[in-house]
């Protein structure tokens, strides 16, 4: 059974989810969005300043287990620096591969790679998606003109 | 908390005969298996308790032998399961103290009894400013339909808060409940913290005020001696399934002359006296209020539920879960970094016990559990408004019943032990 756990609870995942990155704050979000998990009352604010094209800085806080925490700062991380087609193109595929409609991972997204386990435990898939979910959400809004009005987001929808 | 003190209707009174858990265990085969390599540990009885084979079998009887709609039915197998089905409400009714039969409605569960509550008695008699008090550490089922009626109708919400040791406040009541208030909303046992909730003060205030007291006692039915008379309350719900019953069988009890007030809640055959195009007229109680096909298999099996607890005796039960929960709260107290939620007082407490990790979420400790075979809920319990006032997101719950035992709590202390230095804290 440790393997299993062990897939789950990969040490990329304790590793984020004891450091957790993108804890700095953002005062002049362009995307600003709020994810919650009703099933379990997890939640994560996401803020990101957008300068020309690209993911200047970002702020994710993440208040839930190490799953969600890990996923959100693993989200910190990746995005980074992307423009805003790469960042649809990365949420669109963890989140495909959350909900197990994927094996094809690129091989440049790095510890994404340990999200993975994460669909041997249906009850925990929420918790990987919540701030990936925040991020779609938000990105939408930011095309649309009204990314930074605030908005917010359920797994349960 | 000598407030809570003064109810002993659910102390046990004489000395309590110890269950013989290795017995009990015996009658409930499910128990007796491997979940991920390890021998099963059950501590989420209150979620839903397992059921014993009596219930099992009475369950298979009915659709082997004499499956058939009941009350309308002019042959041998209706007249068989008419009868067995109003003899669970009998049974049922004598469970709670000796009530009258006709007081007894069976629905799908608690969730559904206060709904017809609310829609029924709610609708008739609450108007624009009233006021409907709820309790902080309610489960959403005797919560949201109040506050929803309360906003469809304009009326007010009052909350009743709790003590940081887990108790209600009942220090202020007297402004809380008030010749405005219509309704007091009450747990008898909350889910989360274990509380079980003296109700005497509650009830005396709300009836001097005029207000009707509706009990959940989804928690309570299972746990306590229930003697609806002593209690004084007016309305209780309480659900089948946590007391090794089947599921989709819940109780709504109610004083007669305010069922017999209530107008329908859901209309159909059964709850008719007589129909045409121009007149409907109401059957009377407790048919008025279960219309339709009812669940007639698993009201009948709950009998058989009913007289397992009452063979075991519910003041020993209480004891053995006194004596269960002290033991697993004062282990889980040993640990660095748990936290028990709820009070310590074990004579006002039932065996409910959540506990935070102080670096581990509960998700976690339930996912860690699960991998060692142990069945514990992790999140907010259905109870949001009592987490806020707690000031957490989500607990970690482990709940015993009559087939745990010390090792059961033995094995728990243990994987927390293992799980913290899992994750290396």
């Amino acid at each position: 059974m440790n393997e299993r756990l062990d897939d789950l609870y990969r040490d990329i995942i304790l590793d984020h989810y004891r450091s957790p990155r993108g804890r700095n704050p953002v005062d002049r979000p362009d995307i600003a969005t709020d994810g919650y998990n009703p099933s379990c009352g997890d939640e994560v604010e996401l803020k990101v300043e957008i300068d020309q094209d690209r993911v200047k800085n970002i702020h994710v806080d993440c208040r839930g287990c190490a799953i969600s925490v890990a996923s959100g700062s693993m989200l910190a991380e990746v995005i980074k620096g992307k423009s805003i087609d790469e960042i649809k193109e990365i949420s669109h595929v963890v989140r495909a591969m959350l909900k197990g409609d994927t094996d094809d991972i690129p091989e440049d997204l790095g510890d994404l790679d340990a999200l993975k386990g994460v669909r041997q435990f249906p009850v925990r898939i929420k918790c990987a998606l919540l701030a990936w979910l925040a991020l779609i959400e938000g990105v939408k809004n930011f095309e649309e003109g009204h990314g930074a009005d605030g908005s917010s987001i359920s797994t349960e929808e | 908390m000598s407030i809570e003190a003064k109810d002993n209707s659910n102390a046990v009174q004489t000395p309590a005969k110890t269950l013989d858990v290795a017995k009990i265990r015996a009658d409930f085969p499910i128990l007796d298996q491997e979940v991920n390599g390890n021998k099963l540990v059950y501590l989420d009885s209150a979620a839903t308790s397992q059921k014993p084979l009596s219930v099992i079998n009475a369950l298979n009887d009915y659709y082997l032998k004499y499956n058939a709609n009941i009350h309308r039915g002019i042959h041998a197998l209706a007249e068989e399961a008419t009868e067995a089905y109003e003899m669970s409400r009998r049974r049922t009714a004598q469970f709670l103290g000796g009530v009258d039969p006709d007081e007894i409605i069976f629905t799908s569960g608690t969730t559904e009894a206060i709904n017809l509550l609310a829609r029924s008695w709610g609708e008739e008699n609450i108007s624009a400013g009233d006021e409907i008090v709820v309790t902080e550490m309610e489960h959403h089922a005797n919560f949201v339909p109040w506050v929803l009626l309360a906003q469809k109708k304009k009326a007010v919400i009052k909350r009743i808060p709790i003590t940081l040791c887990g108790h209600l406040d009942l220090s202020e009541l007297d402004s809380i409940i008030t010749p405005r208030t219509k309704l007091v909303a009450v747990t008898h046992m909350s889910n989360v913290l274990g509380t079980i909730n003296s109700l005497t003060e509650i009830t005396e205030a709300a009836h001097k005020n005029g207000a009707v007291v509706v009990v959940d006692g989804a928690q309570g039915a299972s746990h306590l001696s229930i003697d609806l008379k002593a209690l004084n309350v007016d309305f209780y719900a309480f659900s089948a399934h946590k007391m090794l019953g089947p599921t989709g069988v819940g109780i709504l009890w109610g004083r007669r002359e305010l069922l017999e007030a209530m107008p329908p809640f859901i209309t159909g055959g059964e709850m008719i006296r007589h129909v045409s195009f121009e007149k409907i007229t109401f059957n009377e109680l407790p048919h008025k209020f279960e219309a339709g096909t009812p669940n007639i298999g698993n009201v009948i099996a709950f009998r058989t539920a009913l007289d397992y607890l009452d063979n075991l005796g519910m003041d020993n039960i209480r004891a053995h879960e006194i004596a269960l929960t002290q033991y697993c709260v004062e282990q889980l107290t040993k640990l660095d970094g748990i936290e028990i939620q709820g009070p310590l007082d074990y004579a006002e407490r039932g065996a409910a016990v959540s506990f935070t990790d102080a670096d581990i979420h509960p998700h976690d400790i339930g996912t860690f559990l699960d991998s060692r075979g142990i069945a514990i809920r992790a999140g907010h319990h259905c109870a949001q408004p009592l987490m806020r006032a707690m000031g957490k997101v989500a607990t970690a719950r482990a709940s015993l019943y009559i087939y745990n035992n010390q090792s059961d709590v033995d094995t728990l202390v243990e994987t927390l032990i293992e799980m913290r230095k899992y994750f290396g804290v």
